[in-house]
């Protein structure tokens, strides 16, 4: 088996899960989903198109950053990517605060897009690296956008998947439910039960995460790492070593 | 018409405490320059909108104490972590924060923008931001059938505050693609730039720049302040300056190290 980075797994899982689409955006604090898109778009000779935000060159839109949020309303963003200090089994995230909203005990940055993105882009992929019972909740402390809505409400979009550092769960939005689909190598079945929160279907048979090709690799070392490095330059160091911008 | 300061304390003077001043995320050109003039001179008091998102800038006023209410999406350092001063505040209950969602921002401005008190958006419905939104409202579309849709109202900022790549002797400002700072100039009712240099000639001259252009009748002031972004990125110009960041994320953890880093960085000037 080749060698592989964790965040290189991640990636190609998320590369896995965003199919046969036209566009494909990128919001804040999500290199793995960059680097996944911009895999996918290099594989694929310029298609989908991706817009990753804080890119120049990575980015077409041109009337400021409510384009963006226009561009989903209208159901021209097919998939885009959500975290949360929290995410519950019903697919409801938090990037807010635990505890009483107006007492906090912890406070998150705050909910950036979600509060319309999850409702508006149809394959919202959630991920959160950190897989634990302090991550993965029964309950969430604060919704900052719900994984369901009542059948009046404007929903075409929504979760259908979350990604973690041990496993890959799908989501069924109709029940409300993720489900176990496989487990990232080194990692297994009872690891996952254990450190997640909230309760998860699963087959008698969980599969293992299909590792990245080293065709798959190679592009992400050598092609993509060097693009990513505009938006996250840090991460772009610290995982494929790419050299940090010069300031002056 | 417009005028051209003669530094970036004269061109924030007229920013009075309890002001309204509307910021930019970090990609759209943050006027650090002015930021630090500001908390050097000691504005108190301010409502603070950051269109949609900040970093370092609502973190440094809210820590220097000059900042009552926050309206915003999100503030972190980003890749250097949690905005340490904001998280503070927050948990300390020292500012008033109102959550908002991104494009809920927008919408807001651009009701301001078009001179109507409220705007729709879709989304929000079941959230906890809405929840805690008193100002927000859910009405039935009165055009569709049993489609609930949340108004939000028009946010009229007393400033809009940014830094640019360069602005002409009438005031016009280069914005290029970041069309936002066109949608904050519009929607306040007056407006004060940096920028890295002044262009000579007319930007409404040239059809490739007037696109990208604020036209001066919006603008109040503009004064050179150049890498007036750092150690935020200018884009098109410099990146950020990540050593930097990295200090400020490790400072910024205690009271005593923002201290400390204020008058290292921010005080250290008025002394000199």
């Amino acid at each position: 088996m080749t060698d592989f980075r964790p965040e290189e797994l991640l990636a190609d899982t998320i590369v896995r899960l965003i199919g046969d689409v036209r566009h494909v955006a990128v919001g804040n604090a999500s290199p793995i989903p960059a680097l996944a898109a911009l895999t996918l778009r290099e594989r694929g000779g310029g298609k989908p198109y991706v817009s990753l935000l804080g890119s120049r060159r990575h980015m077409f839109f041109t009337d400021g950053g409510r384009e963006l949020f226009d561009c989903a309303g209208q159901g021209r963003i097919d998939v885009f990517f959500l975290s949360g200090g929290e995410i519950d089994g019903e697919g409801n995230i938090n990037l807010v605060s635990i505890g009483d909203y107006e007492q906090p005990n912890v406070r998150f940055p705050g909910s950036f897009g979600s509060g319309y993105l999850y409702y508006v882009v149809p394959k919202v992929i959630l991920f959160r690296v950190e897989h634990s019972r302090r991550t993965l909740v029964p309950k969430v402390s604060f919704v900052s956008a719900p994984g369901g809505n009542a059948d009046n409400v404007h929903r075409p979009g929504g979760p259908v998947a979350l990604v973690t550092n041990r496993c890959l769960f799908s989501f069924d939005r109709a029940a409300k439910h993720f489900r176990l689909e496989s487990v990232h190598p080194g990692h297994t079945v009872e690891e996952v039960i254990e450190n997640t929160g909230f309760d998860f279907d699963r087959p008698d048979d969980v599969p293992v995460t299909t590792a990245p090709s080293a065709q798959t690799l190679v592009l992400m070392r050598e092609t993509v790492a060097p693009q990513l490095a505009e938006v996250y330059p840090q991460f772009a160091e610290r995982v494929f070593g790419v050299a940090l911008p010069k300031s002056a | 018409m417009a005028v051209i300061a003669s530094s970036v304390e004269d061109a924030v003077a007229a920013i009075p405490d309890g002001a309204m001043v509307v910021v930019p995320r970090e990609s759209s050109g943050v006027p650090m320059e002015a930021t630090r003039a500001l908390i050097r001179r000691g504005v108190k008091r301010l409502h603070l909108v950051a269109l949609p998102t900040s970093t370092l800038q609502a973190d440094m006023l809210i820590g220097a104490c000059c900042v009552e209410t926050l309206e915003t999406s999100a503030v972190s350092l980003g890749e250097f972590g949690p905005a340490p001063r904001f998280t503070a505040a927050i948990l300390g209950k020292t500012i008033a924060m109102k959550d908002a969602t991104c494009p809920a921002l927008y919408a807001s401005m651009q009701a301001a923008e078009k001179g109507v008190p409220f705007i729709p958006l879709r989304g929000l419905i079941g959230s906890d931001i809405l929840a805690h939104r008193p100002d927000w409202r859910v009405i039935e579309n009165p055009f569709g059938n049993n489609d609930p849709i949340v108004l939000l109202p028009a946010i009229k900022p007393d400033f809009a505050l940014f830094h640019a790549g360069m602005a002409d002797r009438t005031g016009n400002i280069f914005i290029g693609r970041d069309r936002e700072l066109l949608t904050m100039a519009h929607a306040s009712a007056r407006t004060i730039a940096t920028v890295e240099k002044i262009y000579d000639g007319n930007l409404m001259d040239d059809p490739a720049l007037s696109a990208g252009t604020v036209p001066g009748f919006y603008v109040d002031t503009v004064a050179v302040a150049p890498r007036g972004a750092w150690p935020l990125q200018l884009l098109d110009h410099y990146p950020a300056d990540g050593a930097h960041l990295a200090e400020y994320a490790k400072l910024g953890a205690t009271a005593e190290g923002f201290a400390r880093y204020l008058d290292e960085y921010v005080y250290a000037k008025k002394a000199a």
